[in-house]
């Protein structure tokens, strides 16, 4: 019996149990007797009480039968004559088990074939120790629900509770997910921090990751000096862009509030916001495809012979006009938030309505402007698609914007997508990579929500 | 056309021109006065203290000045805000060394006819104005007429306390600076003590002068607004409820200013609170559902008003 | 009396101030309407720079080309087609080099490069459908190989083209391109395989933030006392909607693939790191419709005495229904068109057949889209820039059913 078998029969089993413990409630009512609870209710917590321990214990089993089944396995006379070496067991153990569930025929390594039986013996054991325990806790927690209905039982209580906890601990999610990132990057970065010193990492300028070929060869031979990364990031990210950006997203959030008629914002702020639903993907190919052309011919016209066709400009114009959408609409938020009053006492002095907006109104909204440049920011500090499709592999700590920088989440891609042992410096080094982004992104975020609830509070 | 209401015949220097006299008592022409000849604005020597006075008025008040011109006219205005009308017809007149109070039940349109004084009605889009205002005889409406000056003579000080999130300096210097008022700080600096002297806020501000206007409590905010106004040499000067945020002793500063102000500016004010009219205007008019019902002089009004519904309206019966 | 004449208004000097301050005021507005324009404009430009080079990518080319094929050296049984060999027997044929003698006979030296993978393809299944075209001379109309593919469109070198002139060839619908999976040659990719894996992902990501997002937000909102923990938790949800999704990939690879030794590039992993990325967004969009539910409608049930539970679920949950839809389709969308996290957990692999179930390995067609981008074969432009097209036209459909849904039920209390 395998497991999935397992799970159809505790789900049967609950469902029986549940309509069981609703006829008897029916009887109960038809008898006369005024329940508490609807007998639908009973039905339910008898139903949830007989499913979610055993769904429990399955959910806790899965991933333990795995490395029990492989023990077992393992400790099997056929096992003894696997070689030592750690990858190409996993692979032979891999492949049996591949086998043994049918999904090949026969693997590359003779001895997984004779693996094989071994493996479906000791996978069948587990999952009807399994199974069987799953279903005798389905039986015991239907049996003594069903021992509780009853004209007093509160059964509508008990589901309110059960669904409350399963409200809270949906809740926990998120935080368990905030935590995992943060303990997993904080894990491998540990790892990485270990073959490669912190104060290289931070504050070496040169870029060049090579890793160790062989176990025994000491230490690595490449520099991790994240520097070039970080300019590069900021460069294409918090300079190009937003020079694009800023302009082009608080002008338009301005003229959009102060000066279109309502017909032509109704329409216009819609066609700005689809700037923000374009995926990145695409993005990043027109950079490639059409921009960075462009800025290379545009560069060698005036005289600029580095130009490169990965080019920080284009990538960074691309990105800022992605970026775009952001500043303006909370720079709409922001100016719309100014009370009237404002206006109205600005106007009333004579000004026009361009002086309004620049010396009234701006400065009253700076906050949430600013708050929202900074979000801006952060979002451009971690877009990945746009550069790895149109900026450049090669560190370089250059000003020239016709040239090619790269950036952290470039890295980051290059780093992990190809075939590397999980273990090196190189792979370990993306971790220390998004920890770095994770924590830079989280600041600049914070600072920018303490901006705008300052602002807010000072309307409010 | 001259809208007169008749008291105590004056020495009128001018002669009256046919007026559209909604009256009581004798005409406002006076044939024992030889007719002056019309005279440019610019050259007006009168006698008697008199301002200037382009086309002779005889409407015949007697506090402070002698007949003198309106300082601004609103003739038949109406006002639409899409299809509702907010205003029907109102024709009203704003004089120098006068405070001119509008009264009535609220939503009557009170707010919206002083918004027509200085054009802030065009800041409003679906709003539509008609008819004829005039400032010293130029139709504020025209094309000719700039808007953003208009706005500098008429200034206005709204009901809820406005001031800039800036500094008190800045806030008064605003105006100023943007109209090109002074050349140089030293000038600039002067302008705002004269405006914060004559809002009777320098003595509590002078040390204070860059700390936050908005850091001020609510009287001294609506003085700083005024001051503010005051800042860039309006003529006129339009209340928009002043005192409806404040508290007693805040409002009776406020009275006590607008006595003092009476002297430089014209002044409409409007308010709810019909003893603050009393106290503050000499002329008053009252606002029901968007029509002007009466117009006259304060002590009028208030004891022996001509319309009904006005004398509803002050003795309670609604609003 | 006023301390200035009243004239002063209409000085020179004034007037001048007055005449910069009004060109001022129209330069502003005009540098608004500048930047609103330019935006507009770059969008547009994306658009029709993606579509111009897309639509080709919809097409083929196909030529028409004499097989004589008594007379040609295939060795193909008709029997063997009608059995399930038929796909072995076509596969060891020799179909290609048959094409290329073919061709050379027609159009001269060279021809064979104006058929290729496609045509093969194309060849295999007309034989199999009909065996008895091998008795006879036929003039069959073939898919072009890529290269005289991308000559036909108006970008290849001059020898095939010159070649391409002397053969009757059309331009037809491509229906590879929507039917089949990736794969090297360019005539023969499609976008298939892509589109089923971003299908199969999408379901598991909606089956998970779906409902864990609907539930924190209820318990957000409804039940959670105002203490340490609650604010850790909006906090943690907050921040989370605002981490790039690069990281969401890093934790992926992280817990997901190394921890939990789930199969890499499948649906399944791809789904939970989405959904991950996606929680937060319903998460907030769910607080923002339920908080927009007057407290009335809940005092009035708990009037007839519902419980707390039985309010949200029967009374508030429904009015706050489509807000919580509208913020879903939105978070999906976005989660469409994700490619970073998922080449975390390795959907860089080819992957030449779709997959079949949510364990198997897969892409997307985000990914697929990033992959074709960096081939060197010219037929890839096209093929991309298409495919970007199908992603544009799902991005679009979902935004404006989302936008559909906000209008038509958006409910002003």
């Amino acid at each position: 019996m395998s497991l999935s078998v397992a799970l159809v029969a505790i789900l049967l089993i609950a469902v029986a149990a549940g309509l069981f413990a609703r006829n008897r409630a029916n009887g109960l009512r038809s008898g006369g007797a005024r329940l508490n609870s609807l007998p639908n209710y009973h039905a339910s917590f008898v139903g949830l009480w007989a499913l979610l321990p055993a769904l429990l214990f399955l959910a806790i089993w899965t991933p333990i039968q795995g490395r029990l089944v492989e023990g077992a396995v393992l400790a099997s006379p056929a096992a003894q004559s696997l070689p030592d070496f750690a990858m190409t067991r996993d692979t032979i153990l891999a492949e049996a088990r591949d086998i043994a569930s049918g999904a090949i025929e026969s693997g590359f390594n003779p001895e997984s074939t004779a693996l094989a039986p071994a493996f479906a013996d000791a996978s069948a054991r587990y999952a009807a120790i399994g199974g069987g325990i799953a279903i005798l806790l389905v039986l015991t927690g239907g049996f003594f629900a069903l021992r509780k209905v009853g004209t007093d039982f509160r059964a509508r209580s008990g589901v309110e509770r059960v669904v409350l906890s399963l409200l809270l601990i949906a809740s926990l999610i998120a935080v368990l997910t905030t935590l995992g990132i943060v303990l997993s990057l904080l894990f491998e970065s540990l790892r990485f921090f270990r073959l490669v010193s912190p104060t290289e990492f931070l504050f070496g300028t040169t870029w060049s990751p090579q890793t160790a070929l062989r176990d025994d060869q000491a230490g690595s031979s490449g520099s991790f000096g994240s520097i070039p990364l970080f300019w590069g990031t900021a460069f294409i990210g918090a300079i190009i862009a937003m020079i694009v950006a800023i302009p082009l997203g608080l002008m338009s959030a301005i003229f959009l509030t102060q000066y279109a008629p309502h017909g032509l914002r109704a329409w216009l702020k819609p066609i700005l916001e689809i700037l923000a639903g374009v995926p990145t993907v695409v993005y990043g190919y027109f950079a490639a495809l059409t921009v960075a052309p462009l800025v290379r011919e545009f560069g060698i016209s005036i005289g600029v012979s580095s130009a490169s066709s990965e080019s920080a400009l284009a990538a960074g114009l691309v990105m800022g006009i992605m970026i775009i959408p952001f500043v303006s609409s909370m720079a709409d938020d922001s100016i719309a938030a100014v009370p009237q009053a404002m206006r109205d006492g600005s106007l009333a002095l004579g000004a026009t309505k361009s002086e309004t907006i620049k010396k009234v109104l701006l400065p009253a909204a700076l906050p949430g402007v600013v708050g929202g440049v900074l979000l801006a920011v952060s979002r451009a500090i971690g877009e990945t698609m746009i550069v790895v499709m149109a900026a450049g592999l090669a560190a370089n700590m250059t000003a020239n914007p016709f040239e090619s920088v790269t950036t952290v989440t470039t890295q980051i891609v290059q780093l992990l997508t190809g075939d590397q042992e999980f273990e090196s410096a190189k792979t370990l080094a993306a971790f220390a990579l998004g920890l770095a982004l994770f924590i830079i992104t989280l600041f600049l975020n914070l600072i920018a929500l303490r901006f705008v609830r300052k602002y807010r509070e000072a309307y409010e | 056309m001259k809208q007169t209401t008749p008291v105590t015949p004056n020495p009128s220097p001018s002669a009256a021109t046919a007026a559209e006299a909604k009256a009581k008592g004798p005409s406002t022409t006076d044939p024992t006065v030889a007719p002056e000849p019309e005279r440019n604005r610019a050259e007006v020597i009168a006698p008697q203290g008199q301002t200037h006075a382009p086309t002779p008025v005889a409407s015949g008040e007697h506090e402070g000045a002698s007949h003198h011109a309106p300082k601004m006219r609103a003739r038949d205005i109406s006002v639409f805000y899409g299809e509702k009308q907010a205003l029907k017809d109102v024709s009203i007149e704003i004089h120098d060394d006068r405070v001119t109070a509008f009264i009535g039940p609220s939503g009557c349109g009170k707010s919206t006819f002083l918004r027509c004084l200085n054009r802030m009605n065009d800041t409003i889009p679906s709003a539509r104005v008609t008819g004829d205002i005039e400032i010293d005889g130029e139709n504020i409406n025209s094309s000719k007429m700039d808007v953003v000056q208009l706005r500098a003579r008429v200034g206005m000080v709204f009901q809820k306390p406005n001031p800039f999130p800036k500094s008190i300096y800045e806030n008064v210097a605003y105006g100023p600076r943007i109209h090109g008022l002074a050349q140089g700080k030293a000038e600039l600096d002067q302008i705002v003590e004269k405006s914060l002297r004559r809002a009777g806020l320098w003595e509590e501000a002078k040390d204070r002068l860059q700390e936050s206007g908005t850091a001020l409590s609510g009287g001294q905010q609506q003085r700083l607004c005024i001051a503010r106004a005051i800042a860039v040499d309006p003529e006129v000067i339009l209340m928009d409820e002043p005192c409806s945020a404040l508290d007693p002793i805040a409002t009776a500063k406020i009275e006590e200013l607008i006595h003092e102000l009476r002297g430089r500016y014209a002044i409409a004010i409007v308010t709810h609170n019909m003893q603050q009219a009393a106290r503050v205007s000499q002329r008053t008019a009252f606002f029901h559902l968007g029509e002007m019902v009466e117009y006259g002089k304060t002590s009028t009004i208030f004891t022996n008003p001509v319309e009904q519904r006005t004398q509803d309206y002050i003795t309670g019966r609604y609003g | 009396m006023n301390s200035r004449a009243p004239t002063r208004w209409t000085d020179g000097s004034m007037e001048r101030l007055v005449a910069k301050r009004y060109a001022a005021e129209r330069r502003f507005k005009f540098f608004g309407l500048a930047a609103v324009t330019l935006s507009v404009a770059f969008l547009a430009f994306l658009l029709i720079t993606m579509g111009w080079s897309g639509v080709g990518g919809f097409t083929r080319t196909e030529i028409k080309l004499d097989i004589d094929f008594p007379r040609s050296d295939l060795m193909l049984d008709p029997a063997a087609l009608k059995g399930p060999e038929s796909a072995e027997a076509i596969g060891a044929a020799g179909l290609d080099t048959m094409l290329e003698q073919a061709a050379v006979a027609q159009f001269g030296e060279g021809a064979g490069d104006l058929f290729g993978g496609a045509s093969m393809r194309m060849l295999g299944e007309r034989l199999i459908e009909d065996p008895e075209l091998l008795t006879r001379r036929v003039a069959l109309w073939l898919p072009a190989s890529s290269k005289a593919d991308v000559a036909a469109k108006g970008d290849g070198d001059a020898a095939i083209e010159e070649m391409l002139a002397r053969t009757d060839h059309r331009r037809r619908l491509n229906p590879t391109f929507l039917n089949s999976s990736d794969a090297t040659d360019s005539s023969v990719v499609g976008i298939w395989g892509a589109l089923k894996g971003t299908f199969l992902t999408i379901l598991v990501t909606m089956a998970l933030a779906f409902p864990i997002g609907v539930l924190s937000a209820v318990y957000l909102e409804e039940f959670a006392p105002r203490n340490r923990w609650t604010d850790l938790i909006e906090v943690s949800i907050n921040n989370l909607a605002a981490v790039p999704s690069i990281i969401f990939g890093l934790l992926g690879l992280a817990v997901f693939l190394n921890i939990m030794d789930l199969p890499r590039s499948a649906p399944l992993v791809g789904g939970l790191t989405l959904a991950l990325m996606t929680m937060p967004v319903i998460v907030i969009a769910g607080r923002n419709a339920i908080k927009s539910v007057p407290p009335s409608i809940r005092d009035a049930a708990l009037g007839v005495g519902a419980s707390k539970m039985q309010v949200v679920f029967h009374h508030v949950l429904p009015l706050a229904l489509p807000g919580i839809l509208t913020g879903t389709i939105i978070g999906m969308a976005r989660a469409l068109g994700e490619t970073a996290p998922l080449l975390m957990i390795g959907m860089r692999a080819f992957i030449a057949a779709p997959p079949g179930s949510i364990t198997e390995p897969a892409t997307v067609l985000p990914v697929q889209i990033f992959l074709w981008s960096d081939e060197v074969d010219r037929g890839f432009v096209e093929k991309t820039s298409a495919a970007i097209i199908v992603l544009l036209i799902f991005m679009l459909l979902m935004n404006g059913l989302a936008i559909y849904l906000r209008n038509r039920f958006e409910q002003r209390w």
